[in-house]
């Protein structure tokens, strides 16, 4: 036989390599150790999301966001309950919203603290990912004491918020800052200053400003390549205005500045956590919109309209007049957005959710070319990739 | 007859010590598994094992008993023979190079004369497990951790082998045991500190441990050279790396740690006996091999290798030259 003298060692990265993220397969070609392609092959985790949405009632589709970046499911409804409440044309109280901001946050922390300890991890650091984790659990909890659920939220609901949240829960919270911050603190003395895990990271993975633009890149992506792009202050939504933060950006655009990036947000996020908290006072937390908004169980006892409102709400859901509209905020990965189209009825008639990870993993074979295979595992980590949003 | 009997009985005495150094090792490697978990577990906020036993110490039996009794798989495509004898040869070589370890005074069980050469040449054969391995399974995963094994072990090698050289520059002999007793004034890390630096790390890469575990690199190749392996072929491999890991703090304590003496030759120190000042000694060394793998991330390919060649086999041939002049300008030659 004879051998082909250029044939590539070609390789099969995934779906059940330790380093994949979740399902994703990679086919590599390699020289040597010296990646020359990358074929990302997704798809293993598609549930067909926007199809099942365009068959459910706008309540009913909420919970499917949840589903798609489970590490922080809340950041996803938000987005969706926005588009939904830009169609319809109502107004969110103001309590509502900051709780929103809050759990928003929150939801920043939760992503943040997987995905900087998985990036040390695939650099081979195993103690990151612990302490970050721990961190995460606390505030699975909160989530946990909001909506009776650690994960699947369905919390933030067309008008607002399901459930009101305790004093208890907030003072809670407050009290999580502070610890926390240290406890970030703690894991970039492990990480920061590391030598090996500089080595491993600074000008690996480096994103240009025009790649930024080619491959619609967003979020810490396109911050830590230098550009000052942040959803919650370039397009304001909900009360962000009032909030006083910072928006890290990085120089060089390669997977170090990115970790830095995610680290400095986590502090900059307890930071609004706090705010946020202080802000809050006491109101409604869901429009006052029956049709929208369902009634209290106390009130369904004792009145007819309230019961018959609950009833309609929960069979046939609410009409949103014809139109569309594309809402989006800026999730812990990037700009999650969600364009729906309505035809008037209680049904979206298309649902397109555009996935930061999707557009991130697209860059993964531009990025990763010429460099070796360890590093294709630490540019994989920096690109923070779910497989719930990037599969849908 | 008489000839009979005195042929017999050293052979019987040595098999018999060959047995109790063997016992010794796996014991080692058996609370040393444990006690890793158990740094690492306080290093991250866990637990550790702490079911099995009290305080989980009979963790590693049950995972001696549970890897002994799994089916083992062996690749429809991969050479058989030899993917059965690599995890053979590599347990094999790193648990015979103990037999010239001097666990204290005359507790050795081959007070070989020229006892480091044959440990440095035993270490060496340890890679053609790896390589025999990787290559064995036929498979691309093995392949690649097997060929950066290769290359890494081997370089590493030297910078031991030239830290080796400047302890024997100052002892004068190859035999261990007087290597140790040359310590009796002054442990070998005072003077020869940075060599001591160096042999920790080199040590660490030889024996594939963090930052150096490339040919297992979880995240890049999924276990490297022991991918395919199960069962009791896999407990041989990491048996053998095990025995290999404290193969090396043994020789860190030997050439720089004074082996068995104590830290002070006066009476509280010298009562507890040398075994225990050895072991204690190991397991001190043990404790920072553990402790390094809790902290720090792994290095790349390359950047392995410029260490190795680039910053460690400058400095300690700088050295070997330093010493030997040192001790020849100021006639200090043993």
């Amino acid at each position: 036989m004879i051998k082909d003298k250029n044939k590539k060692f070609r390789i099969n990265f995934g779906p059940q390599h330790p380093a994949a993220h979740g399902v994703l397969r990679l086919v590599l070609d390699l020289d040597g150790e010296v990646v020359e392609r990358v074929e990302p092959h997704i798809g293993l985790l598609h549930r067909g999301t926007e199809k099942l949405i365009e068959n459910k009632t706008y309540l009913q589709a909420l919970p499917y966001f949840d589903r798609l970046d489970y590490v922080a499911p809340m950041n996803q409804e938000h987005a969706f309950s926005l588009a939904t409440e830009r169609l319809l044309g109502i107004q969110v109280p103001i309590r509502a919203q900051h709780i929103r901001v809050l759990f928003s946050e929150i939801g920043r922390i939760l992503s943040h603290m997987i995905n900087v300890p998985a990036q040390a991890l695939d650099v081979g650091a195993l103690t990151p990912s612990l302490w970050g984790w721990e961190e995460r659990e606390k505030l699975m909890v909160f989530y946990e004491r909001a909506c009776g659920s650690r994960l699947h939220a369905a919390y933030f609901r067309t008008g607002g918020v399901h459930q009101d949240l305790e004093d208890q829960l907030l003072e809670d919270i407050y009290k999580f800052c502070d610890p926390f911050l240290k406890v970030v603190n703690d894991l970039e003395s492990l990480l920061t200053d590391s030598r090996i895990f500089k080595q491993r990271n600074v000008d690996i993975g480096v994103v240009k400003k025009q790649d930024v633009l080619d491959w619609g890149l967003t979020g810490v992506m396109a911050r830590g390549s230098g550009f000052e792009w942040d959803l919650r202050r370039a397009q304001p939504y909900e009360t962000y205005e009032d909030y006083d933060f910072l928006i890290p950006v990085g120089k060089n655009g390669d997977n170090y500045d990115r970790y830095l990036i995610r680290i400095e947000e986590c502090r900059q996020s307890a930071s609004i956590i706090k705010q946020a908290i202080e802000k809050m006072e006491k109101g409604p937390i869901i429009c006052e919109d029956k049709k929208i908004a369902p009634p209290k169980r106390s009130e369904m006892k004792r009145s007819m309209e309230a019961l018959i409102h609950h009833f309609k709400l929960y069979t046939e859901g609410y009409d949103v007049g014809p139109g569309d509209i594309y809402a989006a905020v800026e999730a812990p990965k990037g700009e999650f957005g969600v364009y729906l189209v309505s035809d008037g009825s209680n049904k979206p008639y298309r649902c397109k959710i555009r996935a930061p990870g999707f557009a991130h993993l697209q860059s993964l074979d531009y990025l990763s070319k010429g460099y070796l295979l360890p590093d294709l595992s630490a540019i994989l980590g920096s690109l923070d990739l779910v497989f719930g949003e990037v599969d849908r | 007859m008489a000839n009979l009997i005195d042929y017999i009985v050293p052979i019987a005495i040595l098999f018999f010590h060959s047995i109790l150094v063997l016992l010794a090792v796996l014991l080692m490697a058996y609370f040393g598994i444990y006690g890793e978990r158990k740094i690492w577990a306080a290093v991250q906020l866990r637990r550790g094992p702490n079911v099995v036993g009290p305080f989980g110490l009979l963790q590693s039996a049950a995972d001696l008993i549970k890897l002994l009794f799994k089916e083992i798989i062996i690749p429809q495509e991969a050479n058989k023979a030899i993917f059965i004898l690599a995890p053979i040869i590599t347990c094999f070589v790193a648990l015979s190079a103990w037999a010239v370890i001097p666990f204290s005074e005359g507790w050795v069980v081959s007070d070989l004369n020229v006892g480091i050469l044959y440990i440095i040449a035993i270490s060496s054969l340890g890679v053609y497990g790896i390589i025999m391995g990787g290559w064995a399974s036929n498979s691309k995963y093995p392949f690649m951790g097997a060929m950066r094994s290769a290359a890494q072990m081997v370089s590493y090698e030297i910078s031991i082998g030239l830290v080796i050289i400047t302890v024997l520059l100052c002892v004068g002999s190859l035999n261990l045991t007087n290597i140790v007793m040359a310590q009796r004034n002054i442990w070998f890390v005072f003077p020869l500190f940075p060599m001591f630096i160096i042999f920790f790390i080199s040590a660490l890469a030889e024996t594939n441990r963090p930052p150096f575990d490339l040919p297992e690199a979880e995240a890049e190749l999924v276990a490297g050279y022991q991918t395919e392996y199960s069962s009791s072929l896999f407990m041989l491999y990491f048996l053998g790396e095990l025995a290999a890991t404290f193969l090396m703090c043994a020789m860190i304590t030997i050439l720089f740690l004074g082996g068995w003496l104590p830290p002070f030759n006066i009476v509280p120190f010298t009562l507890i006996p040398g075994a225990v000042w050895f072991m204690l000694k190991v397991a001190t060394i043990f404790f920072l091999f553990g402790m390094v793998k809790a902290i720090v991330p792994r290095y790349r390919y390359d950047q392995l290798m410029r260490l190795g060649w680039k910053v460690f086999l400058p400095i300690s041939l700088f050295w070997v030259v330093l010493t030997a002049s040192f001790l020849f300008i100021f006639n200090l030659m043993p």
